[in-house]
């Protein structure tokens, strides 16, 4: 007997539903209780992947409807490869980050209930995989409005603290605007599929077979555009995730740094190349400005902080923006009908949403495993944690190699398919997109750099030199399923990086069905060794070489100089004769990014402030210094402010209106009744 | 066969005269500045003190620190096996094009800026901080030069650009003046950095590897030779691509070979002017040397676009 991919992945879904009771009759055993859910969590994801996968190598579409939901309304089911790709995303990392929290979750026993963790978690990770799988409006706001809501009770998780409850109350309501967005958007979309006679508008198919008079997509797809941006955080809609993401449990950060933000992606991708189809070129400069701006400020930002699960938040702004240059370099490719060129882009933009995925999985989980040893997610406490954690602090390297866009790990590969792109833009009709296009392909070229320059700070500080602390904390090595959690997604990093002809082959369906061309052929033409996309003479690159080259030439001058024994000896550091040097004396975060801090500084508020301490013999000798520095998001002020006051005022003066007496309350429900009734006549 | 016998051969004239070339651009400098120099062979001899060194370690050295050196060699090495400096048709130049040249030199920058943040003292901190600084302004006006090269040959591809020849347009005018600005800095030369200093105010790259001996000191050293030597064969591929051999056969290589020591001795000369008549420039006035290349290079994009 078969199972089609769509049952698949709805007995995944079926599975961590079923998860969630089982962990309700567990509670009493908290030992018990982790071991066996998160048991249940992988399981779960692994079929999700494996039904992905499926459904993207074999091209075909299944369908399933439910016979839930509202009456007449039922929810519709779709696997296609599009959804199946991001299956595969979710589906992955889900599954690394859950062996990985076999481990970290056993940190909060004795301290905490970890039941309401293990419950959301579940139906987080079942959110997501329905939010893809979702075919009609109805559905996948049900579906994302679970996922919002679980990661919310995850990010309150430790809600003891005040800063946490804060941040998820921005995250809920940034995600809540977010969500009207998108109902709005799907509201146009449906009612000009069917018009306003009948409900069947409200699935994707019927949104398919209609056409959208521009005006009106431009409408939906703006509305949906800032919807999903909302999710994803782009900026100026990111001032939410540098709160949420810290202060929720590691495993969750990754969850939701590495995969919720892709189900943002998803959608737009949904929306504009399946629903919509047909747009003008000047969507995809929006999108493509809006990332553009995305990834150079959001690695600034990165690099201002000092908390690393902050830091990396802020990378992921930068991703996002990465991934969204190349769906708005598709974009604009499809529109001018180039399709070979889009095929290039989206596969880029795709390609790095697989990367980030994995790559900020591990990273995240590496921080968590910092938190997890040292109980610090302050940089300027740390150092030295190679000593004691060298498992984490290599896997975290390949983590900060990622992404960092150094060959020959994955993030080089979609960074490179995106300047290839860009080098395509020659082609356009455009004469000032033409001028225009290789600026942002320097901008790129600057967020690559300066992301590099964040890692090697991140990697640097917390794992480098010496313990900067002031508490000497016992420090000590992980333990074995967080050890393997972040050694598959290294794995699968440089998977990623040294073979992206396979996966290209593999995912090549995606472009054939929302653009109408293939990428592979061309850029698997000359076997599975060389990455040659569009043409072999334009360029080809092969990471198994970079690899190997690297390796081979390493591995004889090793061998050469090891002939002959050399003697190592041990010795203190040069200190300049001055023998009084303390790890205090080190680089520390805020200082190796000062140089930056200085250059950039017009982009952020900056207050710094310099004091010596008065109480000193000399004023030539000072024994103290003060030194203060606060650097803010400017768009907290600029936008944020200014709303949440004016929202504030409106809710005031609202507020008026409740009265606390039943008559105004009759009175209120008889005048919206009489205008009802105007409406209806 | 003769393709690897040719790759083989660019390798080993890589390595072998890396040192050479450092040893003749200090012989200039001596004397350009009146002083009697070194022999043209010096810096073999510092390399083979340096080898038959023992090592000292720094305490809290880590893996990290001992893997950088061999590292920063084979990255090198390899990048010195897709340009094409003999001849256009390698077996492995399809294995990088000029991106993958640009995030090789990344990788090896990565790894000696964690060198110098692994062994906790100030000196390498501060050298980290600003090679990454400097690095992370340089690489955009790179790439920004090479983007116009290679939109005229339609490729990223080395060979190809060599092959399609570079004309004399406005275009590459602007972007050759950028990509010696950005040489200067990725390479460590006045008026970016000064490589004969151990200053602590003014050290960038000789900062990060300051607790370094031995062995180790003669990789990095080595490494550090071939890169000057890369960027001097990259801008010949890239500007002045003639003489450049565009077949794999033995017989070619000899006018390849001398075309490719005249180039090198030219950019020597071209190297010492700008170093004797610039003085270094203060940290913060290299915003504006990298932000001039930069803007060369833009304007090399744009004069491609509405010029050629």
């Amino acid at each position: 007997m078969a199972f089609l991919p769509i049952e698949i992945a709805s007995a995944s879904v079926l599975l961590l539903l079923l998860a969630t009771l089982v962990s309700a009759l567990l509670r009493k055993n908290q030992r018990l209780l982790i071991n066996a859910v998160f048991v249940i969590a992988s399981a779960a994801s692994l079929t999700a992947v494996a039904a992905g996968i499926w459904t993207v190598g074999s091209g075909v579409t299944g369908k399933l409807t439910l016979l839930i939901g509202l009456p007449d309304l039922p929810f519709h089911l779709r696997l296609d490869p599009l959804a199946g790709f991001f299956l595969t995303v979710i589906g992955l990392l889900a599954f690394f980050v859950s062996i990985y929290s076999i481990g970290y979750v056993k940190g909060y026993l004795g301290q905490r209930s970890v039941t309401r963790l293990v419950v959301f978690y579940c139906l987080f990770l079942a959110g997501m995989f329905m939010v893809v799988l979702a075919d009609d409006a109805l559905f996948f706001l049900v579906a994302w409005e679970a996922m919002a809501a679980a990661s919310y009770f995850l990010v309150m998780f430790e809600d003891e603290h005040i800063e946490n409850r804060r941040a998820a109350f921005l995250y809920m309501v940034v995600a809540h605007v977010g969500a009207i967005a998108i109902l709005l958007s799907f509201g146009v979309m449906a009612g000009l599929a069917t018009g306003f006679e009948n409900f069947n508008g409200y699935t994707f198919d019927a949104m398919r077979q209609a056409n959208f008079p521009l005006e009106w997509a431009t409408v939906a797809f703006l509305l949906a555009f800032f919807g999903f941006s909302a999710k994803a955080g782009v900026i100026p809609l990111h001032v939410w995730l540098p709160e949420a993401h810290p202060v929720a449990p590691s495993n969750v950060s990754a969850l939701m740094s590495g995969v919720m933000l892709k189900t943002a992606i998803y959608g737009m991708v949904r929306i504009t190349f399946d629903l919509i189809r047909v747009f003008p070129w000047w969507w995809g400069a929006i999108v493509l400005s809006l990332g553009l701006i995305s990834a150079v400020m959001g690695v600034l930002y990165a690099l201002m902080q000092h908390d690393l699960k902050r830091l990396l938040a802020y990378h992921s702004v930068e991703n996002i923006g990465i991934i969204l240059i190349g769906i708005g370099l598709a974009m604009i490719f499809h529109s001018f009908n180039l399709p070979t060129m889009a095929a290039l882009a989206l596969i880029a933009g795709l390609y790095h949403t697989m990367n980030h995925a994995v790559f900020k999985g591990l990273l995240f989980m590496g921080a968590g495993a910092v938190l997890h040893a040292t109980h610090e997610r302050n940089m300027e406490e740390m150092g030295g944690l190679i000593h004691h954690m060298p498992w984490t602090a290599a896997l975290f390297l390949v983590g900060c190699i990622s992404i960092s866009a150094l060959p020959p790990f994955n993030g080089f590969v979609s960074e490179w398919l995106t300047f290839q792109a860009f080098l395509l833009s020659p082609s356009l009709p455009n004469q000032m997109m033409k001028l225009l296009m290789p600026m942002g392909a320097a901008l790129l070229a600057l967020t690559g750099a300066l992301a590099a320059a964040c890692f090697v700070k991140a990697f640097g500080v917390v794992f480098l030199g010496h313990w900067r602390g002031h508490q000497n904390t016992h420090i000590h090595e992980v333990d074995w399923p967080m050890r393997i959690g972040m050694t598959m997604a290294a794995v699968t990093c440089l998977g990623l990086g040294i073979l992206p002809t396979v996966f290209i082959d593999w995912m090549d369906v995606l472009p054939e069905q929302l653009l109408g061309a293939k990428l592979a052929p061309s850029a698997t033409g000359m076997g599975w060794l060389w990455l040659t996309p569009v043409a072999p003479e334009r360029a080809s690159y092969s990471g198994v070489v970079v690899f190997l080259g690297i390796l081979f030439v390493y591995g004889i001058v090793y061998f050469v100089l090891h002939v002959k024994p050399g003697k190592i000896r041990k010795g203190a550091i040069w200190d300049c004769g001055f023998e009084k040097l303390t790890p205090r004396m080190q680089y520390n975060a805020t200082s190796f990014s000062m140089p930056i801090r200085r250059i950039f500084g017009f982009l952020f508020s900056i207050k710094e402030e310099v004091k010596l301490a008065p109480q000193t013999a000399h004023a030539a000798f000072p024994q103290k210094l003060h030194y203060y520095l606060r650097v803010r998001d400017r768009f907290w002020n600029w936008i944020y402010k200014p709303v949440a006051e004016v929202s504030f005022w409106i809710s005031r003066k609202v507020g008026r209106l409740q009265q606390g007496n039943i008559q105004a309350y009759l009175i209120y429900s008889f005048v919206t009744i009489v205008v009802l009734l105007l409406f209806t006549r | 066969m003769e393709g690897f016998l040719v790759q083989t051969l660019q390798i080993a004239v890589l390595i072998g005269l890396a040192p050479a070339l450092v040893g003749w651009v200090r012989m200039l400098k001596c004397w350009m500045q009146g002083r009697t120099s070194a022999s043209l062979f010096q810096p073999y001899l510092d390399l083979l003190k340096l080898f038959s060194k023992d090592i000292v370690l720094a305490e809290n050295a880590s893996w990290i620190f001992r893997f950088t050196p061999y590292l920063l060699f084979g990255t090198t090495v390899l990048a010195g096996a897709v340009i094409p400096m003999l001849s256009t048709d390698l077996p492995l130049a399809a294995t990088a094009d000029v991106i993958v040249l640009v995030g090789l030199f990344a990788i090896a920058r990565f790894f000696t800026a964690l060198a110098g943040m692994d062994i906790g003292t100030a000196f390498g901190g501060m050298g980290s901080s600003r090679e990454m600084t400097v690095a992370s302004l340089a690489e955009p006006a790179m790439l920004m030069a090479i983007f116009t090269v290679s939109l005229g040959c339609k490729s990223t591809s080395l060979s190809r650009i060599v092959e399609a020849g570079a004309l004399l347009k406005p275009s590459l005018a602007f972007a050759f003046l950028a990509f010696v600005l950005i040489a200067l800095a990725e390479t460590g030369r006045i008026p970016v950095d000064n490589p004969s200093t151990h200053l602590e105010l003014t050290m960038l790259h000789e900062a990060m590897i300051l607790e370094y001996s031995g062995r180790h000191l003669a990789l990095v050293e080595w490494a550090g030779m071939m890169k000057l030597f890369l960027f001097m064969a990259l801008l010949s591929a890239l500007f002045f691509p003639w003489g450049i051999a565009e077949t794999g056969k033995l017989s070619h290589i000899p006018i390849a070979g001398a075309v490719l020591l005249l180039k090198l001795a030219v950019s020597g000369m071209g190297l010492v002017l700008i170093e004797t008549g610039l003085a270094k420039m203060r940290l913060f006035r290299l915003t504006e040397f990298l932000g001039s290349a930069f803007l060369m290079a833009t304007l090399g994009m744009l004069s491609f676009f509405i010029l050629d």
